[in-house]
């Protein structure tokens, strides 16, 4: 047994494939904030990386059959640091989402909280032991997702609370959910969309507006995606090299260093630079999907396809916003990205991936 | 059971069986969630394909835009030189603040325009303005900052302000105090929106500064110069980062002006507190010596964006302080027409030298009885008694025996009834009546009766100052006429009419003009000793003389005319005054004998010094404005 558990058992491909991601991250991260304040940020992410590196190695070593185990300890413990966060947390661009730790680091619950969801989901999706999903297990599930998801998007952090909603919708759809409720489930979402929009704060209606038409307000609400847009459109294909991109350096792009990093990436390195990432990205989740298909049990297949579908997810809304595809939203790009929170959250996510891995032929 | 047998606490866990808990049941789902991965990739890639393939060039224009910024470099305007060289108009230096429009966001102008001192609706209209210009078209806000907006600009300028604000080094006009030569020197302003559109401005770009009036507009593109331009790569605070390149501006020339500051300066003393205008010129040249109109206002007022207010309030002033009267002040010149109605006379040969009237103190004319300004009469008069005493009642015989289109014909010919051609905008024609003039403008037939009017300058009669000084100049020249001019020519200017009188008949009209002031004449009291000024006064009637004993005004009481020059053969200088309600014309002559007195005696005093002296005006002139703090 413990022949299986060694560390040349680890998933090798995808770890390298990560730090590959997390090594053109930080290379960029370097790029864009060379002539800013944020100029000692390249290497800080490379201690996020050396500490994920470890969390991600720790996340192996206990069986997530035991983390599934706590899950509603961890769920009680997540819902407690969310209902302290704005209590202690002081507004950072106009929310509160970080808990302050002291010696100038903070700590963003709502990004381990997503590892908690996707325990949860995996533990009560495969605990049903059935191939099919009832309704009430859909409202059940919905509602243990949509507690703290409700808590983050009250930060408000929509942005972040939006990433729960893949993990949930990964878990219902491997947990059998019946195409029939899938398609009651949207009808009465469209039903429900202009609700949504009353519910939105002014800021959010007004990036969805931004959205559909960036050209209404260029200099102000606009002025994120054009600039985001000219940045990918001026890489061309071979891109302006690195430190070259003038959207980047002369700061035309917002936040070049965290959720449009990639925006810079493509102005400095061009679409063969996104070419590459996007394949790296692809191998990433291909893999993860690949240690889905060979989880022991349900439980291990729902973590792989809840850590897939929200990495997914990320990206989608990451890149798609800095090519003017998706709206703008607070997302950042997994691996890539300045932040610790979402470096370490993402890596533990890689843990699990290989605790599931190294578990594979235990059954 | 592993999955059991992990935990310690079995109570956590169901106690449910194991059926079911293999994954091959989801193969097909994560099949289909693997098409899903594929096409997100799809949709991404497609969007970055679109962005940096297919429109890479739309996109590097874009970026190449947003760093790429064309500042202006202003063109110093050209100073502004009396004759003798002294600076009548200066530059000073001092920051322009403008707004840059590809950084603007509409929440800053409320704020920007109240630490400004401005309306915010009039920025937010000003804004509107510019909405047809490509956006790296700045918009000038505000010149001649004062301590406390430049402060505000200090503060806010960039990083976490306003962006949008930039200075600019400029320079600006420094004009005499008082008023002194403002009609003839003119002012500058922000081009209007009626000037852009019309072609005489069609080169100037919206916020450029221009001439607006005299000297300044007339000669506004030797003055203005050419703006250079400096490209800049800035970032998105707009702060530059490097030189692109640089186009110098080409400075605007500096305008010698055939003006004495000298002469101007005691036109200008004399005219203090009176309205009306004096215009003296050299007739040999046509060259101006000195143009005053009053009142005056401050350029000075003008030269940094007037405010709304202040220029309604010029506008709306009764006395019309704006309106230049040397130029367009249109009256009915009285005597002072006497002598070209005398050069008429003998040139056509209605009247010789024999020719002599007695005065009664009026006559009766085609039924009306005229009145001579001297109640007692003159007895009889000769021409020269004539003109040297203004015997209206010989006049009015000259005139019936002349004719009015023989009147018309030779006041024309002295350049009555037409402009002059001065270099200066806005110069208005008079009016010369004649039998024809009449028919064109009033469809009705000339009365013998308004013959008598004209040859003592009343009735439909109309000149200008310098029309005047004009006319009688070029009389005195011996019937050549210079075209006046405040710029002084390379070479000496053709002639622009030379009218062709008998040397004889000339000097007679000169005699008569020289015995107003050194014989018996209506402006004795105004004689300068060795100094043989010659001239002829003119009291033109506003109202008539019952009216004025029933309801006295000051406005109407008689516009108060002089024509003079000296000396009496090849003179040098012509001057003609015009006091509004001045009452008589002998009030006029002392102050036509204070500039001429003030050319010879300058003459004198260059005789013997080879410098000129320091001028008279220095009290007129601004010093050089402290140039403010260097940033």
């Amino acid at each position: 047994m413990a022949v299986y558990r060694s560390v040349r058992n680890l998933d090798w491909a995808l770890i390298l494939v990560a730090v590959a991601l997390a090594g053109l991250g930080i290379l960029q991260i370097y790029s864009a904030t060379i002539d800013t304040a944020w100029r000692g940020a390249w290497w800080k992410q490379g201690v996020y990386l050396c500490a994920g590196f470890f969390l991600m190695w720790l996340m192996t070593r206990i069986d997530y059959h035991t983390l599934l185990g706590q899950v509603p300890a961890l769920y009680m413990i997540s819902l407690g640091l969310l209902v302290l966060t704005p209590l202690v947390g002081g507004y950072v661009w106009g929310s509160k989402r970080w808990i302050p730790l002291g010696f100038g680091f903070k700590f963003q619950p709502s990004e381990f909280v997503k590892l908690v969801i996707v325990l949860l989901v995996a533990r009560y999706v495969s605990e049903l032991r059935s191939d099919r999903l009832d309704v009430r297990d859909l409202v059940k599930l919905g509602l243990l997702v949509g507690i703290p998801g409700g808590l983050v998007a009250a930060q408000p952090d929509l942005g972040t609370s939006l990433t729960y909603l893949p993990v949930l919708l990964a878990g219902l759809f491997f947990g059998g959910m019946r195409w029939q409720h899938a398609a009651l489930i949207l009808v009465a979402g469209a039903l429900l969309m202009p609700v949504g929009w009353f519910m939105l704060k002014d800021y959010q209606k007004a990036r969805l507006e931004t959205f559909l038409d960036p050209m209404k307000d260029p200099m102000g609400k606009g002025y994120q995606v054009i600039q985001s847009k000219i940045a990918v459109g001026a890489g061309g294909i071979w891109g302006r090299g690195v430190t070259r991109g003038s959207q980047t350096q002369l700061r035309f792009l917002p936040v070049a260093h965290t959720d449009f990093l990639i925006s810079a990436f493509a102005e400095e390195h061009g679409f063969v630079g996104i070419l590459v990432v996007f394949g790296l990205y692809f191998l990433l989740l291909m893999q993860i999907v690949q240690n889905a298909q060979a989880a022991p049990d349900r439980a291990g297949m729902l973590i792989c396809m809840g850590i897939c579908s929200l990495l997914l997810f990320h990206l989608l809304v990451n890149a798609g916003m800095a090519a003017g595809r998706m709206p703008v939203t607070g997302i950042p790009l997994p691996l890539m990205s300045y932040g610790g929170s979402s470096m370490l959250s993402v890596f533990m996510m890689l843990g699990l991936v290989n605790n599931v891995r190294l578990r594979r032929f235990a059954a | 059971m592993r999955y059991l047998r992990a935990e310690k606490d079995p109570d956590s866990i169901p106690e449910r069986p194991l059926f079911g808990d293999e994954t091959r049941f989801a193969a097909g789902r994560i099949a289909v969630f693997q098409y899903v991965i594929v096409a997100v990739f799809i949709y991404l890639l497609l969007g970055y394909w679109d962005l940096q393939v297919l429109n890479q060039e739309f996109y590097s224009e874009k970026a190449e835009q947003n760093q790429i910024k064309s500042l202006p470099i202003l063109a110093p305007r050209g100073k502004i030189l009396d004759r003798d060289g002294r600076v009548i108009v200066d530059n000073h230096e001092s920051y322009r603040l403008i707004l840059s429009r590809d950084s603007l966001r509409p929440a800053h102008l409320r704020p920007i325009a109240l630490g400004l001192n401005m309306e915010p609706a009039e920025l937010e209209a000003k804004v509107r303005r510019y909405q047809n210009q490509p956006t790296w078209f700045a918009i000038p806000l505000k010149e001649e900052l004062s301590p406390d907006e430049l402060a505000f600009v200090e503060a806010f300028r960039g990083q976490n302000g306003f962006p949008e604000l930039e200075l600019i080094r400029s320079q600006y006009r420094v004009y005499p105090k008082g008023g002194l030569a403002a009609h003839l020197l003119g002012y500058v302003g922000e081009i209007s929106d009626a000037e852009l559109n019309s072609p005489e401005w069609a080169h100037h770009n919206p916020g450029d500064l221009i001439g607006k009036a005299g000297v300044e507009r007339y000669y506004n593109d030797l003055l203005s110069g050419v703006d250079g331009q400096r490209q800049v790569r800035v970032d998105n605070r707009m702060n530059t980062r490097e030189v692109l390149g640089v186009k110098d501006a080409i400075p605007g020339r500096n305008l010698r002006l055939t003006i004495d500051l000298d002469l101007q300066v005691v036109a200008e003393l004399a005219m203090e507190g009176k309205r009306g205008a004096v215009v003296a010129l050299d007739p040999r040249t046509g060259e101006v010596l000195a143009l005053v109109s009053r009142p005056a206002f401050d350029p000075n007022r003008f030269a940094s964006r007037i405010s709304a207010r202040e220029f309604n309030e010029l506008i709306q002033d009764p006395y019309r302080p704006l309106f230049n009267r040397a130029l367009q002040a249109q009256l009915a010149p009285g005597s002072t027409f006497k002598p070209i109605l005398a050069l008429a006379a003998l040139e056509s040969g209605a009247i010789d030298d024999s020719f002599t009237v007695h005065c009664t103190g009026g006559a009766t004319w085609y039924g009306r009885y005229f009145k001579c300004h001297r109640r007692g009469g003159h007895g009889t008069v000769n021409l020269k008694t004539a003109i040297a005493q203004s015997c209206d009642v010989f006049f009015y015989a000259v005139g019936n025996r002349v004719g009015i289109d023989t009147i018309a014909e030779y006041a024309e010919m002295v350049g009555l009834g037409a402009r002059t051609g001065i270099d200066l905008p806005g110069e208005k024609e008079g009016v010369v009546p004649s039998s024809k003039w009449k028919i064109r403008t009033q469809r009705e037939k000339w009365y013998a009766g308004e013959t008598i009017s004209v040859a003592i300058g009343q009735g439909a009669l109309t000149v200008t100052p310098i029309q005047l000084a004009y006319a009688i100049g070029g009389i005195a020249n011996g019937g050549v006429f210079m075209r006046p001019h405040l710029v002084r020519q390379e070479k000496t200017e053709p002639p622009a009419r030379i009218a062709g009188f008998r040397p004889e008949n000339v000097r007679k009209v000169v005699d008569g003009m020289c015995a107003v002031v050194n014989g018996w004449g209506t402006a004795a009291a105004s004689r300068i000793p060795d100094i043989e000024m010659c001239g002829k006064t003119g009291t033109a009637q506003l109202a008539s003389n019952d009216l004025l004993r029933l309801k006295n005004h000051e406005d109407w009481h008689d516009n108060a005319w002089f024509v003079g020059f000296a000396p009496g053969t090849n003179p040098e200088i012509v001057v003609a005054v015009l006091w509004e309600n001045g009452a008589h014309g002998d009030m006029a002559a002392p102050i036509a004998r204070d500039v001429i007195k003030a050319y010879f005696d300058k003459k004198a005093r260059m005789k013997k010094l080879a410098q000129p002296p320091a001028s008279l005006a220095s009290a007129w002139l601004v010093p050089p404005a402290l140039d403010r703090e260097k940033r």
